[in-house]
């Protein structure tokens, strides 16, 4: 654990509203982009002399573009339901990190511009000019916002604080100043398919170790095929899967599951990347162009389905935006959703007994889930709504026999985000991160107290990988955290005839 | 026909033409602007019909807000029946003859003024005393408050320290309607009210209360969960995708 220079938060016996500390997180800011960054994505690579007309005219163009906007921008009645909602705030007490203050800070210059009150009565109405110091504190709340959308769930108009901080960071990189951590990952992705930079013969050595190690574990062959034309399943898991800890036991889980399910199957070097950070800067284009890659190497591999790993706002883009961004995918067999997430094709296998779970492979832990806030909140699973919590949970408990929620309003659609989503799982943000798990750390430690859970089984890379860096910060062991799939890779019967 | 009398007409003509010109603009202007996404916070309906549903819920009992916030929602319900109720008592002054429901609706309606100003109250107390509200108000905040608390304030006063001639003033607003005009009443509390009434409507379109059409314009409120089913395209998008040719 690296040196701390900020406070942990103490976790008490509940989760308690802070009081407000004004600018206690005004410093937090992610590194810049550099020029090279900038341009690779085609924005200005610095910031541009005329960068406060630039960006009027991109917030006026975005208000014509996007309804959530312009809607969102008008209906806020200040009415405070949001304000103690947010993980950010809740663990740093500062007011800029509830939503409303957040949304508001963009909410004051449209006013100001777009609004007639604004333009007459700018004190009255909380209108102000974009300057410096307006700029300054967008790049540092903007980048405070894991765009998690629980304040979403409980604002009286719906008005989502994750389309706001969108079109913010989408402005800012319109005038020059992006954010390091997100615009070089999606220029990795552009030139090399994934966001690591992870090149095919480096992939394909990667995978062939799996295999080698997995057939000393278990004795059979399981395959982790790369590139295999006419298999009947293209996967597309986040570049975490392939060897970050505990994300590479899923992706181990993926492989025994294929297996057993004698379902053909591949990876793509070409599009070796489910997670689409273009999402997380707002960018309509670049979010199309990483889409389309995908449609390319299922086109070119010529697959039947698309099965996408455990992954939280990758599920979100691919569930929700694919078929907007690189559909129709009618080349695909309509008999299978499309996509279709892991946890389904799992899932129904389970259904139909095709695998066999021996839930005692998992009885050294006792378990809980964390339900990722961009699989809870902005996608589905199965044909119910609401399955994309529930099938999660069914995968779980058939894979073990010791299983516990956390608190009713730390779950679910009330999901806190692990504190790291939203292109803010940069180490440039450690404080902000550690600070903002403390709901979901609070909330583990009573069920650890009430139940002596053990294990925190995630769907997603972002939370996994937060959460092995931020559990230790907390007093828990960083395997606290595992994955859902490992769970099933521990449990499944490989052989097994059913 | 006195000055005050064509003074308040022209106010009331005014404020009705600006509340609905400016209304009917930015119902307009979010009707007009796409949703390229689908963002509905999920859960959500996947049908037509259960988002419907859902809708009804969110306006009519304030479902988000309920989950989020006890005594916002109290006090907010009391303030939106009671105005409610108070609307629907109103159109007394519009109809002749009474229509058999607003009749029935006049007792419950003095209630709806006073719920609606209590819980106004309410809503102002805790946006002077929740620090976490009062950092994000702003002065317009108050008095769009205060403006409302005015005019029910004025309206039960009114209606019981200085009652007013409500057969002549029927005859004022009736007269309004059919560019007939007749005298109004030159009582200072209800001028007072109609004051504060073409007010609230002058600045309805340019102010947070347009959050009410704008629910009804929520994209993670108002979509259909089905984007694997239905391939969701806005018209910018399209005209992008045909510019960036296939893949």
């Amino acid at each position: 654990m690296a040196k701390i220079d900020f406070e942990v938060p103490v976790i008490g016996e509940y989760l308690e509203t802070p009081a407000l500390q004004p600018a206690a997180m005004a410093k937090s800011a992610p590194f810049k982009a550099s020029p090279q960054h900038q341009q690779a994505l085609g924005f200005p690579s610095e910031l541009l002399e005329n960068w406060e007309e630039v960006a009027i005219a991109k917030l006026g163009e975005l208000l014509n573009k996007y309804e959530s906007l312009r809607v969102y921008l008008d209906a806020c009645v200040k009415c405070g339901s949001c304000s103690d909602k947010c993980h950010y705030f809740l663990g740093t007490g500062d007011p800029k990190n509830m939503p409303v203050a957040r949304q508001d800070l963009l909410r004051s210059v449209y006013r100001r511009h777009f609004t007639l009150g604004g333009k007459l009565f700018p004190k009255l109405v909380g209108a102000r000019d974009l300057d410096k110091s307006v700029l300054d504190e967008w790049y540092s709340y903007f980048h405070q916002c894991s765009q998690c959308r629980r304040c979403s769930v409980f604002c009286p108009y719906g008005i989502d604080t994750a389309e706001i901080s969108m079109a913010a960071r989408e402005i800012m990189d319109e005038i020059g100043v992006g954010q390091k951590y997100c615009n070089e990952i999606i220029g990795k992705v552009h030139t090399i398919g994934n966001n690591l930079g992870l090149n095919a013969a480096a992939l394909a050595n990667t995978l062939e170790g799996l295999e080698e190690d997995v057939k000393d574990d278990t004795g059979f062959d399981i395959r982790f095929p790369l590139d295999v034309e006419g298999a009947d399943v293209l996967l597309i898991t986040p570049s975490a899967d392939f060897f970050a800890e505990p994300h590479i036991d899923g992706l181990i889980g993926y492989g025994k599951v294929f297996h057993q399910a004698g379902v053909s199957w591949t990876m793509s070097t070409y599009a070796s990347e489910a997670a689409n950070f273009a999402m997380f800067i707002g960018n309509y284009e670049q979010m199309r162009k990483v889409a389309l890659r995908i449609r390319k190497a299922a086109i070119d591999l010529k697959v039947k389905r698309i099965v996408v790993g455990e992954c939280g706002h990758a599920w979100r883009v691919a569930y929700s935006f694919w078929n907007t961004l690189a559909g129709p995918f009618d080349f695909l067999d309509p008999n299978y959703p499309v996509p279709q997430h892991i946890v389904e094709f799992t899932y129904d296998l389970i259904q139909r007994n095709a695998i066999k779970l021996d839930k005692e492979a998992n009885d050294h832990m006792r378990l809980t889930f964390h339900d990722s806030c961009n699989v809870a909140r902005a996608t589905r699973m199965g044909d119910r709504p609401g399955g994309q919590l529930a099938l999660p949970r069914a995968v779980i408990k058939a894979s073990c026999n010791h299983y516990f929620d956390m608190p009713a309003d730390t779950i679910g659609e009330k999901t806190f985000c692990c504190g790291g989503g939203g292109g803010l799982l940069t180490d440039d943000l450690m404080e902000l991160r550690v600070k903002g798990a403390l709901p979901r750390m609070q909330a583990l430690r009573q069920v650890q107290k009430e139940h002596g859970v053990t294990h925190m089984a995630a769907i997603c890379a972002i939370c996994k990988s937060q959460f092995s860096k931020v559990l230790p910060y907390y007093d828990f062991p960083m395997d606290t955290i595992v994955s859902v799939h490992q769970l099933v890779s521990n449990a499944i019967q490989l052989g097994a005839k059913t | 026909m006195s000055i005050m009398t064509v003074s308040y007409a022209l106010l009331l003509y005014a404020a009705t033409v600006i509340f609905a010109l400016g209304l009917c603009y930015r119902v307009f202007t979010y009707a007009r602007t796409p949703a390229p996404l689908k963002i509905p916070t999920m859960p959500a309906p996947v049908t037509r019909a259960g988002v419907v549903f859902r809708m009804v819920r969110e306006v009519g009992l304030f479902e988000s807000l309920f989950k989020s916030s006890k005594w916002t929602w109290i006090f907010a319900v009391m303030f939106h029946l009671g105005l409610l109720l108070e609307v629907l008592r109103h159109l007394r002054y519009f109809i002749q003859p009474l229509w058999f429901w607003v009749v029935l609706v006049q007792p419950f309606g003095v209630y709806g003024g006073m719920a609606m100003v209590a819980g106004l109250a309410g809503l102002f107390a805790r946006r002077l005393l929740v620090a976490r509200v009062r950092y994000v108000s702003q002065p317009s905040d108050y008095l769009m408050l205060i403006l409302l608390l005015g005019i029910g304030g004025s309206g039960l006063a009114v209606k019981f320290l200085d009652h007013t001639d409500i057969v002549s003033f029927k005859a004022f607003v009736l007269g309004l309607l059919y560019f007939d005009w007749q005298p109004l009443p030159a009582n200072p509390l209800l001028l007072t009210h109609l004051a504060l009434v073409s007010l609230l409507l002058i600045v309805f379109p340019f102010s947070k209360l347009l959050h009410a059409p704008a629910v009804f314009f929520s994209p993670t409120r108002n979509q259909v969960d089905d984007a694997r089913e239905r391939r969701h395209l806005a018209p910018w998008a399209a005209r992008l995708e045909r510019a960036g040719g296939e893949v």
